[in-house]
């Protein structure tokens, strides 16, 4: 295995490259962002008309209720979870690796909780009411209804989210500092100049903010696993055959950090090609990554297994029908090409000769992303096609135009963000880089020789 | 309940029936559907429909699932082996059970749907935000969804059908959640003649759209706490308690004579609604 980074690239080298980045991409990144703005252009044309005409267009029915809407907004709240790992996890674990990586990691985070936090809106009957939702002091003393799952989930959304911009900006600053001083005057050498909060780099500043930097971290750990679990709770509290499993809180936190790793090979790949970091996203930092996402993608199987057979031995014949049901009926072929792309697909990541190829790793990690966006929706909607009644039994639903193109804007919502943030924000950590660069030096001049990996 | 309580007395918790910690004094309104005497007419439907503003949706959204029928006939053609299709189907009126441990209540975000003293599932339509979790944890999916604006719909009530529409019944608008109410409009102004009067409302003061329509008199309502009342006799009759999740019926041989049950009482809901079960072999 190579070198995670170069020892010789020099400090103004770093600040050179990653500055860089904020003045002149590739063409392939307007290209991208063109391409991102039509997506939105077409879910929010879609919303409008769903807004106007009703809930009925996104072709939902009286047994059917949830559809594209709630899997979707899984999907994206899993995927903030793996910046929370690279950055905080890993931070608290000394995993020098993450330090090129985890500041595109964590914007990920931040703006795919963005991006779930639309879909909450646009599955709502009467969105113009979402406040209701809110324990805000009104003169009838009315409040929300603090058993249900969908307040805990409100208030674990705004947590993290609030929470992980924090965080993501906290890093930031001795960067945003770097971009003051070598950015020409405009409008942006301005924002970088309130943004950086008058960074100096003195000693007490640096002490500071380490601190402050390490509270943030230990505190959106648990905030990360809480999440999903609360995401999770939606259903694991609920008494619909399919949903109601105890072991669904683990599930969906592992399946968040699977979908989030994958997520980050896909951008990894598309970054170091746009923004020309061949230097600092290197293929031995893709492999250990790789490897991360490998393991978790064995912990996801395994815990679906676990689900699966606490079902089949389970006392809950509803249940197991429903399974019987997934595996069999209408839809199984997603059923099992979630299967396929969560738990059998990966074990390509297992050989050698893929951890490192950037475009078999490019495919192969938008598979596994359609993988688990048919996991989340084969937990929504065949639980609503084989109900506990058999009323539901025959009042399947395929989800109309309108929610396929909300989806699919989603995915244009997301990346739109992701590559302005890219643009206009340092997303290589110039300090931790550099850091990262001094310890491999230091440790080549304490330990001279060393044959191979160190 | 506190949380030593709680810890101490763990099985008793999971055990513990809502209404213990809060008895019907006056009211419990119950119902019970008689399928011996149901003949799928459906007038019980229409009548709901009349009754409760309900928003006629037409062929093309009916065929989407976008049925609004608060009590919807279902027809079943086989039962235990039996097939019925040669003699036609076994109907089951379903509504809202309005059950005492309602699971539509306890997810609903912005608390839209709550229990009421005389043990009704109440709906408050101003607060509903749309959520539906109510509906997707109903295990009946008794719960209708107003995918549209009705009321602005063209045809849902066609001049001069609007004229009939009932003054005691709000008109629901888009994106809220609506169900089955036992016809509360009719219960509070039977309540609140009773009450000018000092006393409770007497058993058959009060009926239901679907009980008034019911030409085989297959439906009865009233209150349960009147043990004089003919629900509550027939509750009685039928060893069928509110606080139980299992029914005599259900418990050996000698209940055989039995025919009261609630559906999917398993899960612990405790509806309010008892089915009488049909032994009649012939459809009609």
């Amino acid at each position: 295995m190579g070198k995670d980074i170069r020892e010789d690239i020099a400090w103004a080298q770093i600040n050179k490259d990653v500055l860089k980045s904020l003045e002149t991409p590739r063409r392939m990144y307007w290209i991208i962002l063109f391409i991102a703005i039509a997506m939105v252009g077409v879910a929010v044309g879609s919303e409008v008309y769903q807004y106007q005409t009703g809930m009925g267009v996104s072709n939902k029915n009286n047994s059917h209720v949830w559809g594209l809407y709630i899997a979707t907004f899984i999907f994206w709240i899993g995927m903030s979870h793996s910046g929370t790992l690279l950055s905080a996890i890993l931070h608290l674990m000394h995993a020098d690796w993450r330090k090129p990586i985890y500041r595109f990691a964590e914007a990920m985070t931040t703006f795919s909780l963005m991006t779930a936090g639309l879909f909450v809106l646009v599955h709502l009957g009467r969105l113009w009411q979402v406040y209701y939702v809110m324990p805000y002091p009104n003169e009838r003393w009315v409040w929300p209804n603090f058993q249900s799952p969908l307040v805990w989930d409100m208030f674990a959304i705004a947590t993290y989210l609030s929470s992980s911009v924090l965080f993501l900006y906290v890093g930031m600053i001795p960067d945003l500092a770097i971009c003051r001083d070598n950015i020409h005057a405009g409008w942006r050498k301005k924002l970088y100049t309130v943004m950086s909060l008058g960074w100096e780099g003195t000693d007490r500043q640096w002490r500071n903010f380490r601190i402050t930097y390490l509270t943030i971290a230990c505190f959106l750990i648990p905030l990360a696993v809480s999440v999903h679990s609360i995401v999770a709770s939606d259903f694991a509290m609920s008494n619909m055959p399919g949903w109601h499993v105890t072991s669904f809180p683990p599930y969906f936190v592992a399946g968040a950090l699977y979908s989030g790793c994958a997520a980050i090979i896909t951008l990894f790949v598309i970054l170091r090609y746009v923004f020309k970091f061949e230097e600092y996203m290197t293929l031995p930092i893709m492999k250990k990554l790789v490897r991360l996402t490998f393991a978790i993608a064995m912990v996801w199987t395994y815990l679906n297994l676990i689900e699966f057979a606490s079902v089949w031995y389970g006392h809950d014949q509803t249940a197991k029908d429903q399974l019987i049901f997934k595996a069999t009926g209408p839809y199984a072929p997603f059923f099992w090409a979630m299967i396929f792309f969560g738990s059998i697909l990966p074990l390509m990541l297992a050989f050698k000769r893929f951890q490192t190829h950037l475009p078999i790793l490019f495919v192969v990690s938008i598979f596994l992303n359609v993988g688990m966006w048919l996991e989340r929706w084969m937990i929504i909607a065949p639980s609503f096609a084989h109900g506990h009644y058999p009323w539901t039994w025959d009042h399947d639903q395929w989800p109309s135009l309108v929610q396929w193109g909300i989806v699919f804007g989603s995915f244009g919502w997301f990346t739109l963000l992701f590559m302005v943030f890219c643009k206009v924000f340092p997303s290589v950590s110039m300090y931790e880089v550099k850091e990262m660069v001094y310890h491999r030096s230091l440790a080549l001049k304490h330990k001279p020789a060393v044959k191979g990996d160190y | 309940m506190s949380i030593t309580n709680l810890l101490e007395n763990w099985s008793d918790f999971r055990q513990q029936h809502p209404s213990d910690d809060r008895p019907h004094r006056e009211y419990k309104w119950a119902m019970s559907i008689d399928l011996d005497a149901c003949t799928g007419c459906n007038a019980c439907s229409v009548a709901c429909y009349a009754e409760n503003n309900l928003p006629v949706v037409g062929k093309e959204k009916f065929a989407h699932g976008h049925s609004h029928h608060w009590i919807r006939i279902e027809r079943y053609w086989d039962n235990d082996g039996r097939e019925f299709a040669d003699q036609g189907a076994q109907f089951l009126p379903m509504l809202c059970q309005q059950c005492e441990s309602a699971p539509c209540e306890t997810v609903c975000p912005v608390g839209a749907t709550n229990h009421t003293a005389d043990g009704l599932n109440s709906q408050v339509y101003n607060r509903c935000v749309g959520s539906r979790y109510c509906n997707a944890n109903c295990p009946y999916k008794a719960r209708y969804f107003n995918w549209y604006n009705y009321p602005t719909t063209e045809n849902v009530w066609p001049e001069p059908m609007n004229q009939q529409l009932n003054p005691d019944v709000t008109v629901r608008s888009k994106g809220v959640m609506e169900k089955c109410s036992f016809c509360v409009q009719r219960l509070t102004v039977a309540k609140s003649n009773a009450r000018t009067e000092g006393r409770t409302v007497i058993d058959g003061e009060v009926q239901t759209a679907c009980q008034q329509a019911c030409p085989t008199g297959a439906i009865t309502f009233g209150n349960l706490v009147d043990s004089s009342s003919k629900v509550a006799k027939q509750w009685k009759k039928q060893q069928v308690e509110l606080n139980k999740d299992k029914q005599a019926k259900d418990e050996g041989e000698s209940a055989s004579k039995l025919r009261g049950y609630r559906i999917l009482e398993g899960l612990r809901t405790y509806p309010s609604v008892m089915y009488l079960e049909q032994l009649r072999e012939s459809a009609i």
